[in-house]
């Protein structure tokens, strides 16, 4: 038995995110199978997964289901992939952050590298098969979420301007239109409009999080909005992106893209968020009631607006389609 | 012959050795990427059983 047969190696600096950056030999990894899925993200993974599977079901024209299927499995793992490369990089920041520090990098029960190479596959596999199996666009689309997530996002505007979250936010924004683009192998103005929806839910969500966490952040050195501009700033920014959000989230059925119960859902959410934010720009430290409120409330405003329109729009076509 | 016999006589370099709870790590793993790898395999089949002779077909 040598260390070479049994695929041990030494790990460089090229192979470790910024903070992992210690030469070593390796010790054989202890690393389980949940460790791996850990990984992946799996809670952003069924967002991502919950998103996509509107916009595929919202979409024009028939689809077979079990090509539905495969595009599904193939945004997963593609998400899977740029969770497990976001963690990779970032395990310097998540050992010193309280929600993040009991990862499977930061823990040492995942190498760097075998993170690395692990999301690396991943990605390779996703997109390869989803323009195999699927078609070319949405493997595109789906190449460009992960590049856009890891490269744009994690690597560059997270550690760099208080903005990361508002352009990052666009890697969350796309899976939608990946499951529009799998089913129709075309884009049009309905998945455009679920993307803008995403992207604008995104500040006020992570902000309204931020808000409550600001030491943790700061500690980190991430140049989060609330650690840079302070808290009334951010407050500010969550009413004014929730006011472009509200009307967005009311645009598909303003557009005949979605029917009365939607733009009723949509309406009624819309008023809710409106006032927790406004709560949030009225509220000040130390107390931080209305912060989570808007967090936990932006994720129900989200799903809701979603499960509706799959509802109205996309399961009498999934039902169809499955029929046909 | 002394020389034969003194170097066989060295203990053996056995490298790493694997403790319980590392095989154990090793063969969930290993099983893990089995699965993966036989799913792969059959999703291909199933996909090319559905798409029939469009299956090279791949419009953008």
């Amino acid at each position: 038995m040598s260390l070479v047969s049994e695929g041990a190696d030494f790990r460089g600096p090229m192979t470790a995110g910024p903070g992992l950056v210690e030469p070593m030999l390796a010790e054989p990894s202890l690393a389980s199978v949940g460790d791996y899925v850990a990984l992946m993200k799996p809670r952003v993974m069924s967002l991502v997964v919950f998103t996509a599977l509107v916009g595929l079901a919202v979409a024009p024209g028939s689809l077979h289901p079990m090509i539905g299927f495969t595009a599904l499995l193939c945004i997963a793992v593609g998400a899977g992939a740029a969770g497990a490369l976001n963690m990779w990089y970032d395990a310097d920041i998540d050992a010193i952050m309280t929600r993040t520090a009991r990862r499977p990098v930061p823990m040492g029960r995942v190498q760097p590298g075998e993170a690395l190479a692990f999301g690396l596959t991943l990605a390779g596999f996703a997109i390869v098969v989803l323009g195999l199996l699927v078609n070319v666009l949405a493997a595109a689309l789906l190449a460009f979420t992960i590049f856009f997530y890891v490269v744009i996002y994690t690597i560059w505007l997270k550690r760099s301007t208080p903005q990361n979250i508002v352009i990052g936010g666009a890697a969350g924004a796309f899976p939608p239109m990946i499951g529009w683009a799998a089913a129709t192998g075309s884009l049009s103005l309905e998945p455009v409009l679920l993307f803008m929806i995403i992207f604008f839910w995104t500040p006020p969500h992570f902000w309204a999080l931020a808000l409550t966490r600001t030491e943790d952040y700061a500690r980190a050195g991430i140049p989060m909005l609330p650690v840079v501009s302070g808290d009334g700033a951010t407050r500010r920014q969550i009413l004014w992106h929730t006011l472009i959000l509200v009307p967005l989230g009311i645009a598909p059925w303003a557009l005949g893209f979605a029917g009365l119960f939607y733009g009723l859902t949509a309406a009624v959410t819309g008023a809710i968020m409106l006032a927790l934010a406004w709560q949030v720009f009225r509220e000040r430290r130390p107390v931080e009631r209305a912060s989570k409120h808007l967090f936990a409330f932006s994720i129900l405003y989200l799903f809701l607006l979603f499960a509706v329109l799959l509802i109205e729009r996309g399961w009498g076509g999934l039902i169809a389609r499955l029929a046909a | 012959m002394t020389i034969g016999i003194a170097m066989n006589e060295q203990p053996k370099d056995e490298g790493v050795v694997l403790t319980e709870a590392q095989k154990r790590a090793r063969r969930s793993r290993s099983i893990a990427i089995a699965l993966s790898l036989a799913a792969l395999v059959i999703l291909f089949y199933v996909m090319t059983l559905v798409k029939g002779p469009m299956v090279l077909v791949r419009p953008l």
